[in-house]
């Protein structure tokens, strides 16, 4: 005790705060009839908007299943659009939103402490399940962030396929990245680099500001690059829709082969009939699909590798890892000053082993995680290439129900759609 | 085999039984997650600063998607020494002990200052005006009682899923606190 008293007295010196309870000034007792005001503490304002934004959530899914499957009106998908930008987007700031909800249900995973609130749950899942039945509806008018794009979109440019192909990797990488950084409670990436939630909430760091601008500009000329080649809750709508119940089929009849609906798709959705023969021949590409059958564990194997090695530096991104380094490289003089994170470490008094401590057990975490992401990686790219390489067969141009967001413009301009039959005969 | 009556296809099969499971898997693994997230904490959660981790590092000011911020200086009277020469109203060697602006410390006049009895006064946030820049809570802090001190505010936090200044803040003193136990509050008075 003796020993720890000069420590205690230095405490006392330099960390006022820490001394808890610990009063310079004691409070008076008065002796005029003195009351100090009482503070009030407004409540969270939750409880209604909970429930109304779930009940509003599941009517736009809804809605916008009737619009796009029965109505097949692309006015009425439009007019959604709007509606949900005001009440998803500007009267809830954007938050909390499907797309992030991925995050928060990655966290609660990851961190045993972390209750998965009720209506974080029901945004994740509602969408996911209105994907099984109906196809990505949430994505067609219901999504703030989907929202923002559609409405710019003034004139499409089409996407090679190389490009469109290669950049369809991105959304899988960052949705494997925002779930590591998610449950080892490092952040949440899609948050932080939300494109479009800085017009919502009408306010944005100049780097947010940046992304949004320069997102918004893309949009005019690129349909949804956000949704096509970021977005990780697409992922996962990305997976299920193929299996939905009712989805968006073009030609009410019988398609005429027009290819219109493939012009009139941004979206680069819609498949054209494959030739009748395969034109590479079919012994080659049964070669091929061997070859990266082979290649499919070689790719996982090295990623998860790369992603093993590489899991040191993404643990910087964890507050406590960059606190420990900081604090590290202070304490062997490899720096001179410190941080403000360094700062507030030294003034909790927390011992320095402790927090070294702390940081190598989510360093450890981020080994683990590294793999997994590097493994992920290499599985998506491999597969990848393996579908890339599988033949099916389409007799008609259709809806990819994968890629297909539900928007309503192909209809117009189907001639199927509007023509009478005997002028669809003519043209037969 | 195809027959034109039961013309169902593996897709459809598999489209079906995926259905069922998914829905049966989802719902079971989320309410599994909420129920045993229920057993330590609420359901839902907002934010809070833990005033005994804050660091008046001042970046709650500018942080915040709100302008001004959503957090904002609190005063525990309980903890309050109600000093004439208050650190957390005045400047570092004032002038005058007076309310000219030039000697207050808050940069937007926030706080007000009344005589209650000799020598004590009272300090008052007037919240509207509190930009939550926390220089009123560095001064009583390191000369005084410590009894001003930031909070979110939950008439004005918006409650962002990733809470921007929690992601800047140095001290990691935001935490995700019960949406039913609000604030945690300095000083001798009931908590929540």
């Amino acid at each position: 005790m003796k020993r720890l008293y000069p420590i205690y007295c230095w405490l006392l010196l330099i960390l006022p705060t820490f001394a808890f309870g610990e009063e310079r000034f004691p409070p008076p007792e008065f002796e005029s009839n003195y009351h100090a005001p009482v503070v009030q503490n407004p409540p969270p304002h939750t409880v209604w908007p909970v429930a109304l934004d779930i009940s509003l959530l599941v009517v736009a899914l809804a809605l916008a299943a009737y619009l796009t499957l029965k109505r097949r009106s692309r006015r009425g998908v439009f007019a959604l659009t709007l509606g949900c930008i005001a009440y998803f987007g500007f009267v809830r700031h954007g938050c909390v939103c499907p797309v992030g909800s991925i995050q928060n249900v990655a966290l609660a995973i990851g961190q045993p402490q972390y209750a998965l609130p009720f209506v974080v749950a029901a945004f994740f899942l509602l969408p996911l399940a209105a994907a099984l039945f109906v196809g990505r509806v949430f994505c067609a008018g219901v999504c703030p962030l989907g929202a923002a794009q559609d409405i710019v979109l003034l004139k499409p440019l089409k996407v090679p396929a190389w490009l469109e192909h290669a950049l369809s990797v991105l959304p899988y990488i960052y949705l494997g990245a925002a779930v590591l950084f998610a449950a080892t409670g490092s952040g949440f990436l899609i948050c932080r680099y939300d494109p479009f939630i800085a017009i919502y909430r009408m306010s944005g760091t100049p780097l947010m500001l940046g992304i949004t601008a320069g997102m918004l500009a893309l949009s005019t000329v690129v349909g949804r690059p956000y949704c096509r080649f970021l977005c990780p809750y697409g992922v996962l709508l990305r997976w299920l829709a193929p299996f939905a119940r009712w989805r968006v089929r073009i030609a009410p009849k019988a398609c005429v082969q027009c290819h219109m609906c493939q012009d009139a798709c941004p979206y680069g959705a819609i498949r054209p009939p494959t030739p009748a023969e395969n034109p590479g021949g079919r012994r080659e590409g049964k070669s091929r699909l061997v070859l990266y059958l082979i290649l499919l564990p070689v790719l996982l194997a090295a990623g998860g590798a790369l992603g093993y090695f590489g899991g040191a530096v993404l643990s910087g991104q964890h507050t406590t890892v960059r606190v420990a380094n900081r604090v590290w490289l202070e304490e062997h003089g490899k720096v001179k000053g410190t941080t403000l994170e360094s700062d507030a470490f030294h003034r909790h008094g927390q011992p320095v082993d402790e927090l070294l401590q702390n940081a190598a057990k989510i360093r450890k975490q981020f080994d683990f995680g590294g793999l997994l992401l590097g493994g992920w990686i290499g599985l998506v790219i491999g597969l990848k290439l393996v579908f890339l390489s599988i033949r099916r067969r389409r007799t008609d141009y259709e809806a990819d129900p994968a890629a297909c967001v539900a928007c309503g413009r192909c209809y117009r301009f189907c001639p199927e759609e509007h023509a009478p039959a005997e002028v669809l005969e003519k043209i037969q | 085999m195809a027959d034109e009556r039961k013309a169902i296809t593996r897709r459809e099969v598999l489209g079906h039984g995926l259905r069922g499971l998914v829905a049966l898997a989802a719902a079971g693994g989320l309410g599994a997650l909420a129920l045993r997230g229920k057993a330590t904490t609420a359901a839902d959660t907002v934010w809070q600063i833990d005033p005994e981790k804050c660091t008046e590092c001042e970046l709650c000011a500018t942080s915040c998607v709100l302008t001004p911020s959503a957090v904002k200086a609190v005063h525990a009277y309980a903890q309050c020494g109600y000093c004439e020469l208050c650190f957390g109203f005045f400047e570092d060697n004032p002038n005058n002990m007076d309310t000219a602006a030039e000697n207050q410390r808050c940069p937007t006049g926030a706080i007000t200052r009344s005589f209650v009895e000799d020598p004590y006064y009272q300090y008052v946030i007037d919240e509207p005006l509190c930009i939550g820049c926390a220089k009123c809570v560095k001064g009583c802090n390191a000369f005084g009682n410590g009894s001003l001190f930031l909070q979110v505010r939950h008439d004005r936090c918006v409650n962002c899923n990733q809470c921007a200044i929690a992601t800047a803040c140095p001290a990691q003193a935001f935490v995700r606190v019960p949406a039913d136990h609000p604030y945690l509050l300095k000083g001798r008075g009931p908590s929540g």
